[in-house]
């Protein structure tokens, strides 16, 4: 080791003077720089075309849209008709009902899973046949079902929630059929936190004498949370623009639901029926461009809050 | 086997104990009483089974899918496997080789075990963590803002934080798995006054890779190595002092003075 450091110096000793081997050393330098320059040239390219993109779609939405945007939009309920007049104030509330039925049923079922895959199956895994096969057909389960197209999920829903269970065109059908739509998303990211949280925090835990829920409940969890949050908000952004799942779960009423068993019209649905049935394009890019906005409120509100827990959690990073 | 004068009072015990990692014997045949009160080292070179060994007492080996123990393990005369494991690693705590706070508030980090093992009086947990800072020596560069992140402190800093930590569900034995290698010489040194420090009130074991810190800090130790096939064994125990001055078997002499490992 040390022969190998000494030799090593006096070769840089002698290369100090100028041999031909510098000018080659020379000349491979700038040709790795320039394939260097075009590399990040390229990168900074394909970043900015994706920005472009953003900006492009986020911004026609708003300018096609934004002329029928006011107060008075926001505020009162579609009149329906051909004309498709009147604003969208109850498709707003509908929305927020449906996402938060959506969560509460998603969200412990997705979290428990996640939690039961990565904290216990594999320990017993390891001790039974029975639970390594079910829970490779549960993983294999959880990445076919991230890949199905989401009006299947609806005419899942259709079938079982509104027709087989006589929920009807109803919040409680579209939320079944809505949580069993973004399950597959909270599962997963569930799983990557916590596989992200690393070992040593588990075996502090342990080795001072925490049951293992304590550990998850105190340490890998809390660890873990920033991860499944964004899990969720991947749920909450799929609950919000969906369109298909709810379209044949929700019904279209104009009106806002008053129990678990109404129907009704999220935003999405809105700007759907608004571009389908009636003349009021205007109007489906409004909701639209309010939809947009909504969602870059929520993302922008989750960043924040996240940074701020993981800065309270980890000092300054 | 042992060089001690009279009786001392044994805190851990095994004998004719076996190691299996999925079928692949990784220790055999230790025997070894470790005396109450005492500071002792396990040196040995990478691989000869003296962090498996550790992990032993308080069962971490038990979270390895494929592990088994043959032979007896006793703590205060009793089978580590009479108590329940939680109740175990409360008593027997552990000191890691990287620091591994979590990722919580100084305060939150040292009552966390009291807090899992039912204190939940504000009071006595500000004074468990007083007095537990205060006996991993982190108290004075601490106290002004318990409530900053673990993490914000250096590696030296975390170390004793994780010592204080263990202290704080007051704990009989605490194990140290090579519990500076990953900190600078001066965060070393300090973790090593603090060993000899808490021996007056605590049983430590510590594995260590180094050899002058295993003669500064403990009062006896134990060598292991490895076999041809790879399988660990202990070697030699006895009083540090007379190990590295006198050791009765080849091996240790050859390995003390630095012929391999």
């Amino acid at each position: 080791m040390m022969e190998r450091l000494f030799a090593m110096r006096s070769r840089v000793g002698a290369e100090s003077a100028e041999t031909p081997r510098d000018e080659h050393a020379a000349t491979h330098l700038r040709r790795r720089r320039f394939v260097q320059n075009v590399a990040f040239g390229l990168m900074w390219l394909a970043g900015l075309v994706g920005v472009v993109v953003l900006v492009a779609v986020v911004g026609y939405v708003l300018w096609s849209g934004g002329s029928v945007i006011n107060w008075e939009f926001l505020t009162t309920p579609p009149r329906g008709g051909l004309a498709g007049e009147g604003g969208i104030s109850t498709t707003i509330v509908t929305t927020l009902y449906l996402v938060g039925l959506t969560l509460a049923i998603a969200t412990p079922l997705g979290v428990g899973a996640g939690i039961y895959l990565v904290e216990y199956a594999g320990e017993m895994e390891s001790r039974s046949r029975f639970v390594r096969w079910l829970v490779i057909v549960a993983r294999f389960g959880v990445e076919t079902l991230a890949g199905v197209p989401s009006i299947v999920f609806g005419l899942f829903g259709y079938a079982l929630f509104v027709v087989a269970m006589q929920f009807g065109f109803s919040l409680m059908a579209a939320a079944l059929a809505g949580a069993s739509l973004i399950l597959p998303v909270i599962i997963r990211t569930t799983e990557e936190a916590l596989k992200a949280v690393p070992r040593s925090y588990r075996e502090g835990s342990l080795a001072l004498g925490a049951t293992k829920w304590q550990t998850i409940w105190q340490v890998v969890l809390p660890a873990a949370g920033p991860g499944i949050i964004t899990g969720v908000v991947l749920g909450v952004g799929r609950v919000i623009s969906e369109t298909a799942v709810f379209y044949v779960t929700l019904g279209g009423s104009a009106s806002v639901p008053t129990s678990l068993l109404e129907g009704g019209r999220t935003m999405a649905l809105h700007v759907y029926y608004l571009a389908m049935d009636t003349r009021a394009f205007d109007r489906s890019m409004g909701t639209g461009a309010i939809l947009v906005l909504v969602i870059v409120v929520i993302n922008a509100t989750i960043n924040i809050m996240s940074r701020r827990y993981m800065k309270r959690m980890m000092g300054n990073v | 086997m042992s060089d001690h004068e009279g009786a001392p009072e044994i805190m851990l015990e095994t004998r004719g104990y076996d190691l299996y990692y999925d079928g692949f014997q990784a220790l055999k045949d230790v025997s070894i009483a470790i005396a109450a009160r005492r500071v002792t080292a396990i040196i040995g070179p990478s691989g000869c089974g003296k962090s498996s060994f550790l992990r032993t007492f308080n069962r971490m080996n038990d979270l390895i899918p494929g592990t088994r123990v043959e032979g007896e393990i006793l703590m205060g005369g009793r089978s580590i496997y009479e108590r329940d494991v939680v109740e175990l690693r409360r008593l027997v705590g552990m000191v890691f080789q990287k620091p591994n706070p979590f990722p919580k508030s100084i305060y939150d980090n040292v009552a966390y075990g009291p807090r899992v093992n039912g204190v939940r009086d504000k009071g006595k947990l500000s004074e468990i963590v007083e007095t537990s800072l205060r006996d991993a020596a982190l108290w004075d560069e601490v106290k002004d803002d318990l409530n900053r992140s673990a993490m914000s402190l250096s590696g030296g800093q975390q170390q004793r934080l994780c010592i204080a930590r263990a202290l704080a569900v007051e704990p009989q034995v605490i194990l140290m798995d090579e519990p500076a290698s990953a900190l600078d010489p001066i965060a070393t040194l300090k973790i090593e006054e603090l060993i000899r420090e808490l021996k007056a009130k605590y049983t430590i074991v510590i594995v260590t890779h180094n050899m002058q810190q295993a003669s500064r800090v403990s009062d006896d130790t134990a060598f292991f190595l490895t076999d041809e096939s790879r399988c660990g064994m202990l070697v030699e125990y006895g009083l540090t002092r007379r190990i590295f001055t006198q050791p009765e078997d080849q091996r240790t002499e050859d390995y003390i003075t630095g012929r391999f490992g």
